[in-house]
């Protein structure tokens, strides 16, 4: 059995992840030490402690996601800023405040400790730019070959501000949907990057939190019924579910559903259709339909927004089924996919 | 079959016409596309590529074609009174 | 994007429609070929845009639905093997094997890749020179000539480490083979425009004449769809028979010369079984002689293609036209794109899927 532990290579510490790192001796405090807290420089994660002690009065929302993605960075963004502002908009559909969030690590043996470094800068400046706060987190190694270079879980938790539940129970008949940006960024840009298609393109991952806009929503009193951030499986997915949950029928408008040229192009080219390519900085929003306008009017003020329009209503049914009206009049099904789109020859 | 979509020739390399590969735009998106079988492409063409491939040259003046046939059309229509 | 957008007019594609309208006297039963123009049909709801007497059959045009499962199974076979790499068009990575597909296999060790051209593939086999790289080289005449050109490159490059999985198929044997059956309804067809941008026309204006049929050669987009069919119920009416090309902007009567040569180069005509269909002779390709070094039949065993099993499925009558996805007892209950039956229900461009897909929401049946 080889000697586990890492020999320091001349002139300095070593430069990869190593199991030991993960042993909870002494490699791994250096590696907490050196990186982890001093990337994050949160008081909390200061005091060394098994876990936060935090003070929140009210109704929490409190949700969790594990991120994995390949490759690690992408054009605009990387798996840090999709595992912060991830979990921060999931808290924001919950119509809270985020607040708190935890981070946990599965780090492959071998992974450049640069990487991980960079990583950790980029969740230190999303969370800052969220204004939430990483204050307890874990970090484990496993073996080369178990892990896409790394792992990474949040949860978050967040102050419920919204007066009323937000949810798919909540969604009526003749509520509006509310889409608010251009779809298809994040999924494009990733599998651009990692199947090395040699795409020249301006896109990237439209990765961003989205909590501000849905916040100024709640505060002025719109009518929020339902909100779902689009991620894996995209817009459709998306509607789908909420269809499905709230027992109710959802009509798009595909005219009204904003996609930027190079998504579509890009597409075109492998076959996809951008309703259900994945999206990491946008979300729907069901609001009273008298309160639309103004919803658009209020996202439209803010930056990750500004693209934000009325793309569809909700109908009594039939249950659970989304239809989207094409540019020719015509009415077609909308489903979730069985899995990740492939590019088509066909 | 299948999945084939225009784009403008931005550039073409300078091989022999088997090698010979060219930068094109598809809206928005540019990638390298090889142009073994479309020997006859220049600069500021159309064509058409299928899996990275030109296969086709897009003829322009044909392109018209189509329209001009529904211009015929759209008379037909409003011969027979409709608005 | 020029040539895309002016072809998907809503003012063009609602006149072409009310000309159909008014040209058509009685039923009339087209078939459009291929897969792609299948899915822009019921992508957009063209066939909601014909009158009912206008019947659109969906052709066999999707290589993925008309692959024999056994070739399947060889893929997933080679890509179980230690040192090898299988790389594929995405298309093939759903298509159900006996024992579950690619994709399945991927998770049960096998190193499958998804490229985007064939030429991707063979770069994968430079690249990793102690390791044997397979292409999966399905496809009709329209990725034909990629295909070919991959086998030559690896040729002249001294390529020694790739290979291809060949199951290619020609479209006029299978036209001939739907014309020739007893239960055949089709009296016009719309021709898969992008294998004539490679072929040409010419071997359609014997079937045309043999038949008594129309067949006009169409493209993909909203407009070309339409005037397809106007074209050709045109010539139904007036009781012509002639090969005609909707699609000039894209296609020559003789075709493309550079891409024939190349496949006259690289392939040679063999029979082949259609999934669904059975053998027709003369109707695919496999490696002609000189590139017989390249075929992975012959470095991994050959496939055998047995008869097909009976089943509930009747995606090889949809496959050939005589039935519509919702005639299938099994359609949308047992089998469905998440536990598909048979492949035109697991293929996005299965005649089946589509139908779940696009028809499913405010019984949209045709």
């Amino acid at each position: 059995m080889a000697c586990p532990r890492p020999v320091a290579a001349p002139g300095g510490a070593t430069e990869t992840v190593q199991l030991a790192h993960g042993g909870g001796g002494r490699a791994m405090a250096r590696l907490l030490d050196t990186i982890i807290r001093p990337g994050f420089a949160d008081p909390e994660l200061e005091r060394r402690h098994d876990g936060a002690v935090l003070d929140i009065d009210g109704p929490v929302a409190f949700t969790t996601d594990s991120y994995v993605v390949r490759p690690l960075v992408f054009p605009g963004g990387d798996i840090g800023t999709l595992a912060v502002n991830g979990t921060v908009n999931d808290l924001a559909m919950c119509g809270a405040r985020p607040l708190y969030l935890s981070a946990g690590f599965i780090l492959e043996e071998g992974l450049p400790l640069a990487m991980l470094r960079r990583i950790v800068g980029s969740m230190r400046r999303c969370a800052a730019e969220a204004g939430v706060r990483l204050v307890t987190g874990d970090t484990q190694v496993v073996e080369r070959g178990n892990a896409d270079g790394m792992f990474v879980n949040t949860s978050g938790i967040g102050r419920v501000v919204a007066a009323a539940p937000i949810g798919p129970s909540s969604v009526r008949p003749g509520d509006a949907v509310i889409l608010s940006g251009d779809i298809g960024r994040h999924g494009i840009a990733v599998m651009a990057a990692r199947e090395d298609l040699g795409f020249e393109m301006p896109i990237e991952s439209d990765c961003a939190p989205v909590a501000a806009p849905i916040l100024a929503l709640i505060e002025v009193g719109v009518a929020v019924r339902c909100l779902r951030d689009l991620t894996r499986g995209g817009l459709a997915s998306a509607a789908v579910e909420i269809a499905e949950t709230a027992g109710l029928a959802i009509a798009l408008h595909e005219s009204s559903i904003p996609v930027h040229d190079a998504v579509r192009a890009a597409c075109e080219l492998l076959g996809f259709d951008p309703l259900h390519v994945a999206n990491e900085g946008r979300f729907v929003a069901f609001v009273a339909p008298e309160d639309a306008v103004r919803a658009v009017e209020i996202l439209r003020l803010h930056e990750v927004a500004a693209a934000a329009a009325v793309i569809g209503e909700v109908r009594d049914g039939p249950s659970g089924i989304v239809s989207c009206r094409g540019p020719f009049g015509v009415d077609r099904a909308i489903d979730m996919l069985s899995g990740e789109q492939l590019p088509r020859i066909c | 079959m299948c999945l084939a979509i225009p784009g403008l020739v931005l550039s073409l390399s300078d091989d022999e016409p088997v090698l010979r590969t060219g930068r094109v735009d598809f809206g928005g998106v540019i990638k390298e596309i090889n142009f073994a079988f479309a020997p006859e492409a220049n600069v500021d063409d159309y064509v058409l590529v299928h899996v990275g491939f030109a296969i086709a040259v897009i003829d322009a003046a044909e392109a018209g074609r189509v329209f001009a046939h529904l211009r015929e059309i759209g008379e037909l229509l409003t011969d027979s009174g409709e608005p | 994007m020029k040539f895309r957008d002016e072809y998907r007019d809503p003012t063009a594609v609602q006149r072409l429609s009310e000309v159909i309208a008014r040209t058509v006297t009685r039923p009339w039963t087209l078939m459009e070929v291929c897969g792609g123009q299948t899915h822009a049909i019921l992508r957009y709801g063209l066939d909601a845009l014909l009158p009912d007497d206008v019947s659109l059959v969906h052709g066999p045009g999707c290589p993925v639905c008309v692959t024999p499962v056994d070739y399947i199974d060889k893929a997933i076979e080679i890509a179980l093997r230690p040192n090898v790499i299988l790389a594929s068009f995405g298309d093939m990575l759903r298509v159900p094997g006996t024992d579950g597909d690619l994709l399945t296999a991927r998770s049960r060790g096998a190193n499958v890749r998804v490229v985007y051209s064939p030429l991707d593939a063979l770069a994968l086999a430079k690249a990793a020179p102690d390791r044997e790289v397979v292409f999966f080289a399905v496809g009709f005449e329209t990725t034909a000539p990629a295909n070919a050109l991959a086998a030559w490159r690896a040729r002249h490059d001294g390529v020694g480490n790739f290979s291809m999985l060949v199951s290619h198929v020609l479209v006029p044997p299978a036209m001939r083979a739907i014309l020739d059956a007893p239960g055949n309804r089709i009296e016009g067809f719309l021709a898969a425009g992008h294998v004539c941008a490679v072929m040409g026309y010419e071997e359609y204006e014997p079937i045309a004449a043999r038949y008594r049929v129309p067949i006009v050669v169409t493209g993909f987009e909203p407009v070309d769809i339409l005037e397809g069919v106007l074209l050709c119920v045109r010539q139904l009416e007036t009781g012509r028979a002639e090969v005609e090309n909707q699609y000039s902007r894209s296609v020559r009567r003789a075709g493309n010369d550079a891409a024939q040569t190349m496949l006259r180069e690289v392939f040679r005509i063999v029979p082949r079984d259609w999934r669904g269909i059975g053998e027709i002779p003369e109707s695919g390709f496999g490696l002609a002689e000189a590139y017989r070094d390249f075929d992975a039949e012959q470095r991994f065993g050959a496939v055998q293609v047995a008869a097909e099993a009976a089943g509930p499925c009747i995606g090889g009558l949809v496959l050939r036209g005589e039935r519509k996805p919702p005639e299938c007892p099994a359609f949308g209950t047992a089998c469905t794109p998440e536990h598909p039956l048979g492949v035109t229900m697991v293929s996005s461009e299965g005649a089946c899927a589509a139908y779940y897909r696009y028809r499913r929401a405010a019984g949209g049946e045709r």
